[in-house]
Order: structure tokens, then sequence, then C-alpha cells
């Protein structure tokens, strides 16, 4: 470097000068860098949260039934055509029900118990099954195999969530002996220690008997609920299977952090469903049903399908409308409009358009296309229409910034050789600019696509179990399905919920990877 | 300097050229009282003069002095620049292009343009050459437009250089060769004037010496105004020269006699280099 004590350049001040300016310099570089890893950050656990509730939503867990089809239930006379046979949800759901009872003969007296197993599977769950018959009438009479989907509290039981449990493994149980009315004394030298310790830990400190806490013993297919434990020995209440199971056996024993009537599955159904699980009927399955289904009021059930096609019809009617009169309004303010007042004035008011909160876009709709024009509520038609109001502005400035961005050279070339200025436009300037309007367009229909305000307003937050087949159907459309299903109060609608916002985003990030792609193929440097 | 004889391989000369006529002797477009005007400011002042068909006629003057916006009122494209008012009469075949029933266009196929940047269509290079004819209709079919593109090519000196690659982009060209492609588009709508605004000023002087030439060459069909900085230039290409200072003309002449003996004390000051 220089010479200090030649170079006036490196003199004391000067150093102290150039000095600040550098840390000047990296405390710039720093902020950036901090404003970054903030931004990343955030990404980042919005990914995560999203993602790992979303993971959950992903599988479901299902039941497997051997059922026979019963002529006289499932297709019962005067109701045999495959139209009744699709619609006997009863019929078959009975059928299922009484498998259900065949497993647990216990329910079978009790009324409150059997409402408890009903619980276990929707009544709309049969469906699909009662569809395959309709369309397989052959099948009537044979025994065939049908899965259904687990009720969604046990599913999230079975998921780890919902209910607070803690395992321990018990010391070897040598005696069982039966004792009165269904419990059962089993005996084994020091086979609870670790669980009395257990309860101790869960109870924080105090003493067993005055914390409300179920213990339930599971061993393979059986499982009895704790009633009074000590070192040595504890008293049984069995409810499912049999207690000769538990003979020189280590169970499990499951601490049940909160008590029965806090819960929303019962100890008996947390029995039958370690039961099932054990004898293999339950599965843990992708969870297709939630691209297939439609919404439904159980979460077990609940899928996006109408929502995803009630979103593409609205978004094919919202590109039908916004992107030609955005693309033309665009092509003849910024190459034929004569340059005055008047456009000057309609230029301002198309940039404030852009910026209008889109909630008045949809209380403008609500006014104008059902009101007024008498068009249907709910359907993507006054969807599509609204959301182009709300786009085309958009469009609108990213088309212009495209066709200014066509160096002028080419208009005076075409021009030159003598085309006229519509040839030039259209066969030139437009061409040019169209990766950029493209842009603009799918930019602006992306930000369409994730809008729910505007279509709260003209009723399309309405329950929509149909796809729809038509622009004039009802219909809702994704954001509005994962508003609504975000206010539901079961907890199983939580990871559903995040599901359905990881396919927006990845709906969102489709229209976003054509726009690169798109830029990068048609991209031209002149 | 002599560039007339037999120097230049940009000329195919299995052409038949029509015979060349007195460079001076028959006046291709005559401007009368050309003012111009940008909003309230006037660019010309009143310029009367005229082209000779089969000449080069240069503009020289410094910067701002109005010789592109003279030469842009030959082919009317001053009508695409708004506020832009061109007044006074400028005829060719008698007839004045300034009449509100002469359309821009039909005149643009007549009078080409070459600009001062090398502006050829982001498309292939016989779309930039076929593009004119085909808005204009005047070709029957795709053998008459490949013709057309050859012959248009060949009288630009490029055909040799791109016969191979007709359909590679035309803006992957180099400077020089783009800016030949744009004369070529220019002749491509068979023209009878081309203007020509500092063709060379973008290019280094081996892509200059070359468009010069062939400059040289294409006076012997057209009627060519070429606006340039370069006095040396001028005096190189053209026939005729007319010097322009603060939107006037100051004077026109053989391009020899402004060189060596201008009548101006403005010219003369200006070709020497005491200002501009």
């Amino acid at each position: 470097m220089t010479d200090k004590a030649r170079s006036p350049i490196t003199s004391a001040a000067a150093a102290k000068h150039l000095k600040r300016r550098r840390a000047a310099d990296g405390r710039f570089r720093y902020y950036g860098l901090t404003a970054i890893l903030t931004a990343l950050g955030a990404l980042a656990v919005l990914a995560v949260s999203i993602g790992s509730q979303a993971l959950s939503a992903a599988t479901y867990n299902v039941v497997r039934y051997d059922i026979t089809l019963d002529p006289a239930v499932v297709a019962p006379e005067g109701k045999s055509r495959p139209a009744d046979i699709s619609r006997n949800v009863e019929g078959f759901y009975s059928l299922i029900r009484d498998n259900l009872l065949d497993t647990f003969p216990e329910a079978q007296e009790d009324r409150v118990l059997r409402r408890e197993l009903s619980d276990f599977v929707t009544r709309l769950a049969v469906l699909p099954t009662a569809r395959l018959v309709a369309k397989n009438p052959e099948l009537i009479g044979s025994q065939i195999t049908v899965t259904a989907p687990l009720n969604d509290d046990l599913d999230l039981y079975l998921k780890g969530g919902g209910v607070r449990e803690r395992k321990i493994r018990t010391g070897l149980i040598a005696s069982v002996q039966a004792g009165a009315e269904g419990t059962y004394a089993l005996q084994g030298a020091g086979a609870f220690d670790k669980l009395i310790a257990g309860l101790t830990v869960a109870g924080e400190g105090r003493a067993t008997d005055a914390v409300q806490m179920d213990v339930l013993l599971t061993s393979g297919a059986s499982t009895g609920r704790l009633t009074s434990i000590t070192p040595g020995a504890a008293t049984m209440e069995l409810l499912t299977g049999k207690a000769e199971d538990f003979t020189n056996d280590r169970p499990t024993a499951r601490i049940i952090l909160s008590p029965e009537s806090e819960r929303t599955i019962s100890d008996r159904q947390i029995a039958w469903t370690l039961a099932l699980k054990d004898m293999g009927r339950i599965k843990r399955e992708p969870r297709w049903t939630l691209l297939t289904n439609s919404d439904s009021t159980y979460p077990e059930l609940a899928g996006g399908l109408s929502a995803i096609v009630g979103s593409l019809l609205t978004m094919l009617v919202t590109a039908l409308v916004a992107m030609p009169i955005g693309v033309l309004a665009a092509v003849y303010l910024e190459e034929f409009a004569p340059r005055n007042r008047v456009t000057e004035f309609i230029e301002v008011n198309i940039n404030n358009l852009a910026a209008v909160p889109s909630i008045v876009f949809g209380l403008l709709g609500a006014a104008l296309y059902i009101n007024f024009l008498g068009m249907p509520r709910s359907a993507p038609l006054v969807g599509g229409l609204v959301l182009a109001l709300m786009t085309f502005p958009v469009v609108i400035i990213a088309s212009r910034a495209a066709l200014k961005a066509v160096p002028p050279s080419v208009r005076s070339g075409a021009l030159a050789v003598g085309a006229s200025q519509m040839q030039t436009v259209f066969h030139h300037v437009v061409p040019l600019a169209a990766p950029g309007i493209l842009t603009g367009a799918i930019l602006g229909m992306a930000r369409a696509l994730g809008e729910t305000a505007p279509l709260l307003l003209i009723g399309m937050v309405a329950f929509v179990g149909d796809v729809p087949k038509s622009p004039m159907d009802e219909s809702t459309v994704m954001p509005v399905l994962i508003f609504s299903w975000s206010n539901n109060a079961e907890r199983s609608w939580e990871p559903l919920t995040a599901a359905m916002i990881v396919i927006l985003l990845a709906f969102l990030l489709l229209m976003n990877g054509l726009v690169v792609f798109l830029r990068r193929k048609y991209e031209r440097r002149w | 300097m002599d560039t007339s004889q037999g120097m230049s391989p940009v000329v195919d000369n299995n052409l038949t050229l029509p015979p060349i006529a007195d460079a001076a002797a028959a006046p291709r477009i005559d401007c009368r009282n050309i003012k111009v005007f940008y909003g309230e400011t006037q660019a010309i002042h009143d310029v009367s003069m005229s082209f000779p068909d089969r000449a080069v006629t240069a503009l020289i003057g410094p910067s701002g002095c109005g010789k592109s916006t003279f030469l842009r009122c030959l082919n009317r494209m001053n009508d695409t620049i708004e506020n832009c008012r061109v007044e006074g009469q400028i005829l060719m075949d008698g007839e004045n292009i300034n009449d509100a029933d002469v359309d821009p266009v039909l005149l643009r196929s007549r009078v080409g343009m070459v600009f001062q940047k090398p502006n050829p269509f982001p498309k292939s290079i016989y779309d930039n050459i076929a593009y004119g004819p085909r808005i204009h209709g005047l070709a029957n079919g795709r053998e008459d437009l490949d013709a057309i593109v050859e012959k248009s090519l060949r009288r630009a000196g490029l055909w040799d250089e791109v016969k191979d690659r007709l359909m590679a982009p035309g803006t992957g060209l180099s400077g020089g060769q783009q800016q030949r492609l744009c004369i070529a588009r220019a002749i491509a709508v068979q023209p009878e004037v081309i203007l020509m605004d500092e063709p060379c000023s973008a290019l280094d002087p081996i892509a200059t010496a070359r468009i010069e030439e062939l400059i040289d060459e294409l006076r012997n069909r057209y009627c060519i105004v070429i606006v340039t900085h370069s006095m040396q230039q001028a005096a190189r290409v053209s026939q005729r020269t007319a010097f322009f200072h603060l939107g006037n003309l100051v004077e026109l002449g053989d391009t020899s006699q402004i060189f060596t003996n201008p009548r101006e004390k403005r010219t003369e000051d200006y070709i020497t280099g005491r200002f501009g």
C-alpha cells in the first residue's frame, strides 16, 4: 500500500475517516445479512410448522372389515337397483357395526357401549363401498374386505396427539384371579414398582390416589383399567379381551393424563382401538382422500377436491376475462393512446385500482353480479369475475412495464420497412413483451388464487359437498376452504388445514415455477 | 478519395445493373420550405433542398443541428414522435408526401431507412429480410421470397457470410454484419430512396469501411441520403453535401466544393474543426 510518511492520503485524519467509512460499509453488510437471515428464518419456521402439521394429515388410519354382503341388508326387496344400493348407507353401515360388535361382544348388550363402538366409523364412510357394490352387483352375497377410515379422534390418538399419555412396561404378572363384577386381581412380585414411580412423576409429586389419572393395562388384544395399584398387586377392570392374556406377561401400562370426562375418546374406545391394532386390522395409509374427496363435516372423510376444482374453474374464468382485457388495455395505453389528460387520468386510476383492498371488490361483485345482474351465488363464474376485476389492473401494470421494456429501435425498425402501427405492435412489440406480460398475468393469477376475502362476500364460503361441474355450480375455493376448516373446533382439523395449505402452496409454487420456466424459455436479448 | 473503382467484393456482379445516370441530374426528392417544430420549439428553419437520384447526399453539422430531424421528414418518421409538426412540401414524383392523404406506410416502402444503432428484429436473418416483402405482399410464394432474400443479402454484401445460417438469429451477427443486415432489410422492400442516420457511428473502422464500400455500390441504384458526424466519411462516400447549423441549411454543394472551397464562413469553421 501507500507509504505513510510520504502520502498525505494516509494522514491520521484520513485514516480515521477511512476507518469510519469501512465500519459503515461493514455495518451495512451486517444489517443486510441480518435482514436476509430473519426473512429466511421466518420462512423456515413457517415451512416447518405447517409442514410438520401437514405431514401428520398426509396419512391416516383405516380399519379393515370382513363383511358378508347379505342381500336382505344391502339390496332389500324393492331397493335393489344400483342407484338404491349406492345410497343404502344405513344397510352397509349396519354390516360394519355388526362386524365390530362381533369383534367386541362386550358391547352387544350395553346401549352406551354400543354407541361408543358405533363412533368408530362415520356412517358416510361406507359410501365408497356402497358405490362399489352398486357397480358390481355380482358381489352381493359374497364376503368382501373393505376399509373405512377410523374416527378422527382415535386416529389422532394413534398418531400420538389429542390425549397425553405415558407408556410404562410393567413387570411379570404371575397370576390373574377373577373378582367381583368383571374385576380381576393381578399379582406379581414388584410388577408395578415402575408404574407407581411413573405415576408419582406424572402426578407431579402428589399422592397417587389424589390424582385423577386413568391407567390402562394392555396385553395383546386385551386391555383393562387399573382401579388400585400396590407394588405387588393391582385390581383391574377388564375393558376388552380376555383376562388370561395377562398371565405370565409383561403388559404395557398407559398412564393417561386427562380424566375420561375431559376427553373426546373413552377408555373403552382406546382399548378397542389398541385391540384392532393388535389384530392387525388398523393400517396407516396415505391420505389420498384429501385430493379425491369433497368437503365433509367429518374430518376423516373431508377432502379438498371440490375446492381444488372450484379454484381451477374460478381461475379459468379469471384468466379468460382478466388476461385479454388487461393485455389489450395495456397495449392500447402504451402504444396507441394519445398522451393527454384523459389517458393520464386513466393511468392514475388503474394504479389506484391495483391498490384497492380486495374485500372491496367482493362488495362490488356482490352488488353488481349477484344483486344487479342476478348471477348465481357461490358460483366460480362470479368468483372468477370478481377476481378478474382485482387482477386486471395488475395485468395492465405488468404488461405496460413489459411493453415499455421493448427497445424503441425495434419499433422504428418495423415502421421504417413500412409496417403499419398495428403491424409493428402485434408483429414485433407484443411478441417481445410476451414473456413479461405472461409473467405479470400469472403472478396476478397466483395472487387471485390465494384470495379469500372477496369470495366470502359472494357466498363462496358455503359448505359444498359436490364437485362443481361447471362455473355455474355452487363451489368453494382452496383458500376459503382453509378458512372454513380452520374455524372448526375439533382438533383433527388442524393437521387437515395445514395439509390443505400445503396443497394451495403447491399450486402457487407450480404457477411461479411456470413463470420462471416461461421467462427462461422465451426471454430474448437485444 | 476514390472509392468508385473495383475494390469491392461486396457487390455481386451477376446482377444486371441499370445504366448509371449522371449523378446530379434528376432530383429524386425536392424539399420546399421545410419547417419542423417540437411543440413550441422550431428545430428546422425553412429548409429547401433537393436530392438527386443515384447519388449520395451527406448531411453534416454539429450535434443538435437538425440533420437527423430533417432526414426523418423524408419518410415521415417524425409522425411517430408526439408533438412533432412538419410544415412545407416534400415532392416525390411530383407528389407532396406531407399531404394528409399520403399513407406513411406506403411512403416508407419507397423510402427505406437505416438507423444509427443496428436494430435487426430479434428473429432469424431470413425473417428479418422477409418481413418487409411479406407485409407488402411483394412475394408470390416461398420461392419468390427466397429469391428476394438472397438478392437483398447479395446487394448488401452479406450473402456469402450468412447463406449457411439464414435461420440463425439476426441479433447474433457482429455489429457491422447487423448493420448490413439492416441495409438488406431496407433494400428488400424495393425502395427508391435509402435514408441512413449515422449508420457507422456504432461500428469499428473496419466495419465502417465495409459499409462505406456498400454505400458506394448502392449509389448505382438508389438515391441515398446519409447523416454523418464524420466529415471524412461524408467526403469519402457522398457526391453532394449539405451543412446544417442550428436548424438552418447553411450550405449545399458538391462534396468536393464544400470540403475544398466552402462559400460560407461557418462551413469552413466547421470542416476545419473550429467548432462542432
